[in-house]
């Protein structure tokens, strides 16, 4: 008993005990759930098990603008084409909401009053409405386009609806490889110009316009190529035909409503993100360099922005993680992303719950810990780098 | 300590979930039943907030012969997709959520159907400005669909098999598609005929759409409860089958009193003025009779919720009784 009491007192004892207690805690808690859910799942007759990805599905999906879906194809088929259409609308969510994100954030450091006031109204009033209500009210918006057959043609081949946005369809034709092929030589060709006037500038001091020439090389050139090769390409125009249009191309306005929804309501968060990024950098900074006689929109570029990113960075990362997850909300509209899909239909056709929420959750996980590796490895690149 | 663990997890859920239902029934005071989220007709609350519907009738027949009272019932609202972990996880006694009764359903997810209380198949409503006459000649058209249901698997099949394309637009519930249809976001809506009936009554002007001739599935819906309480099962089967023998032997609620100095064997079981049918399940032996005298027989039913005089106007066709042209049929009180 005393030696006992000693022992309790060593102060490098009672903490390994008390950790030793709560995981032991949590272990024992994770094998009671999972005990008790297999149990369960037994008694109820309910099967367990991976078999039914293998089976097929049964039923169709609205939107899967990357692998050709059919209602015989499999589960594990339309888990793919549900996590693609997570990350289509994830990453065109994130870069819209970044560009967004870093213009209203700069308008509502400027000068003009109007400028300054109506950002300052845009971040208050997106963020502060849940964000499900935003997705509706886009959806309902987009409801009230005019009917298929009474759509307006806005320039030609396009077409708005309350079916989709249409647009005409580029044809590809023999000989296409060869502009294409030029396209990715002008964007490897780029990159080198801009490592060649960069050694320049530290040699001579002399500067070259790196943004233009690469500009009109990888407008330019291929579209030479294109019309010496005899313009290798022409265009689908829609046209409707019975119940709906065909031949073209198709927004769905359950992208657009996600779209809109999610990139507004990020980019309100990210512009303060971006607000507070560029007050951190000391008002000294920005005499100085104007003190050097550097323009306006250089000391912005290289003196304001590369310090204010490294406040940024971290924080937008967590926006990304935000959207991504938020992108999930899909399913008010019928969105066909990985939770209205796979971890919705596959889920309720085959009643293999636990099966499908597992796999939905570890794909959210997967997901996210990827955007936070990237952003990380970008943080750390923008970091102070102390020689 | 494993089987110590295994000995606790037993106990626990032993205790919650699949042991008598009846008893928690009667000891909680009332049934909670799982319903649609509206569906006129089925399940709906009328004007003044009581639930009224085909689906409800159960849920309330099954209360008079638990507690002699029909109205003892909570009601739970249920999506496509939640209706089946609601009753599972034990939230709901009993779901009467006009259910497609298919073989997965009651084998594989651990149901128990208990019987048909509406034989329904699926179909296509149309807006009449599109001058379609048959779903044969949908092609390329978007149909909405109620996600989560055996109508999104008919869809697949029935233009598979007559080679005809069509664009899929699966929404969570049925208020939701109906907007969608309304609003010209799709050209067809499609699923049971009397859920078409139903969403058809609920539009500015029912003369708009038309209801296709094609029915496309067979789609017995009907109440079920969990897996492996006989018992329970036993009370829900026999309270939806007494209305269907109430009709077929002319008992309903105006004249269930008279019938008690019937001359007829089986309606005198039927009230239970003879043998002891009620204790069999473990309830009055006068359960039966007050289905009748509360909720009526399954005519007055169907004509109160769905029938010819109300605005969902379907007719009894496959659910008139199996002598009189239908295939509603419930084995003998006896």
């Amino acid at each position: 008993m005393r030696s006992n009491l000693n022992f309790f007192s060593d102060q490098k004892f009672r903490s390994l005990f008390y950790q030793i207690l709560v995981v032991g805690l949590f272990a024992f808690g994770l094998y009671y759930l999972m005990t008790t859910t297999a149990y369960n799942l037994e008694k109820r007759n309910i099967a367990t098990g991976w078999r039914f990805l293998s089976n097929p599905a049964g039923f169709d999906i609205s939107f899967s603008p990357f692998l050709d879906y059919k209602a015989t194809d499999t589960h594990l088929k339309v888990y793919f084409v549900g996590l693609l259409n997570t990350l289509l609308i994830s990453f065109c969510g994130c870069i819209a909401a970044t560009i967004l994100g870093f213009i209203v954030g700069v308008m509502r450091l400027s000068s003009n009053w109007l400028l300054s006031k109506t950002a300052y109204c845009y971040v208050e009033f997106c963020r502060n409405i849940p964000l499900i209500l935003q997705i509706i009210l886009w959806y309902t918006i987009l409801l009230q386009m005019p009917l298929i057959k009474q759509s307006k043609e806005i320039g030609k081949g396009f077409f708005v609806t309350n079916r989709g946005l249409y647009s005409p369809r580029p044809i590809y034709e023999e000989g296409f490889g060869i502009v294409f092929v030029v396209f990715i030589l002008t964007v490897i060709a780029s990159f080198f110009i801009r490592r060649w006037s960069k050694k320049r500038q530290e040699t001579t001091g002399q500067q070259f316009p790196v943004l233009w020439t690469s500009l009109s090389l990888i407008v330019f050139l291929p579209l030479i190529v294109f019309f010496i090769s005899g313009s290798p390409m022409s265009l689908g125009y829609p046209a409707l035909k019975g119940f709906n249009f065909k031949g073209g191309m198709v927004i769905r306005p359950e992208f657009i409503a996600m779209f809109l929804a999610l990139s507004i309501y990020t980019g309100a968060f990210i512009s303060e993100t971006v607000r507070s990024g560029i007050l951190s950098v000391t008002k000294g900074q920005r005499e100085a360099s104007g003190a050097l006689g550097l323009k306006p929109n250089w000391i912005m570029r290289l003196i304001v922005i590369p310090q204010a990113l490294r406040v940024i960075v971290p924080p937008l990362t967590s926006q990304y993680l935000n959207l991504t997850k938020n992108s999930s909300l899909g399913i008010v509209v019928g969105y066909a992303d990985l939770v209205h899909g796979f971890g919705g239909i596959s889920l309720n056709q085959t009643g293999q719950a636990i099966e499908c929420m597992v796999i939905v959750m570890a794909t959210y996980l997967t997901i996210s810990l990827i955007i936070s590796l990237f952003m990380n490895i970008y943080n750390r690149s923008i970091q102070f780098k102390e020689k | 300590m494993k089987k110590l663990l295994s000995i606790l997890a037993v106990s626990v859920f032993a205790l919650s979930a699949n042991a008598g239902t009846l008893d928690d029934v009667k000891n909680r005071g009332f049934l909670k039943c799982g319903v649609t989220t509206g569906l006129a007709g089925f399940a709906a609350p009328d004007d003044s907030g009581n639930w009224t519907g085909l689906d409800v009738d159960v849920c309330r027949a099954v209360a008079a012969a638990v507690f002699g009272d029909s109205s003892k019932v909570e009601f739970t609202t249920t999506t496509g997709k939640s209706r089946f972990p609601t009753l599972a996880s034990g939230e709901i006694d009993v779901l009467a959520r006009n259910t497609t009764w298919t073989f997965s359903r009651d084998v594989n997810l651990g149901f128990e159907f208990v019987g048909v209380n509406f034989y329904d198949g699926q179909g296509f409503m149309v807006p009449s400005s599109l001058g379609v006459t048959s779903a044969t000649e949908l092609d390329g058209a978007t149909v909405c669909i109620q996600t989560g249901t055996t109508t999104e698997l008919n869809l697949a099949d029935f233009f598979r098999l007559n080679e005809i394309s069509y664009e899929a637009l699966p929404i969570e519930t049925n208020d939701e598609a109906r907007e969608n249809l309304f609003a010209g976001r799709c050209d067809v809506f499609t699923t049971d005929a009397s859920g078409l009936s139903s969403t058809r009554a609920q539009s500015d002007n029912p003369a708009k759409w038309i209801v296709l001739p094609e029915i496309i599935s067979k789609e017995p819906l009907g109440p079920l409860v969990r897996h492996g309480d006989h018992q329970w099962g036993d009370v829900v089967r026999w309270s939806m089958n007494s209305m269907i023998i109430a009709e077929e032997l002319g008992v309903d609620s105006s004249n269930v009193d008279a019938m008690k100095s019937s001359n007829v064997p089986e309606i005198l079981r039927l009230v239970g003025v003879e043998g002891a049918y009620g204790e069999m399940l473990e309830l009055s032996n006068d359960f039966a009779y007050n289905i009748i005298s509360q909720v009526g027989n399954y005519s007055e039913s169907y004509e109160r919720n769905v029938g010819p005089d109300t605005p969902l106007a379907i007719g009894r066709g496959n659910n008139a009784l199996w002598n009189q042209g239908g295939i509603l049929y419930a084995p003998p009180f006896r």
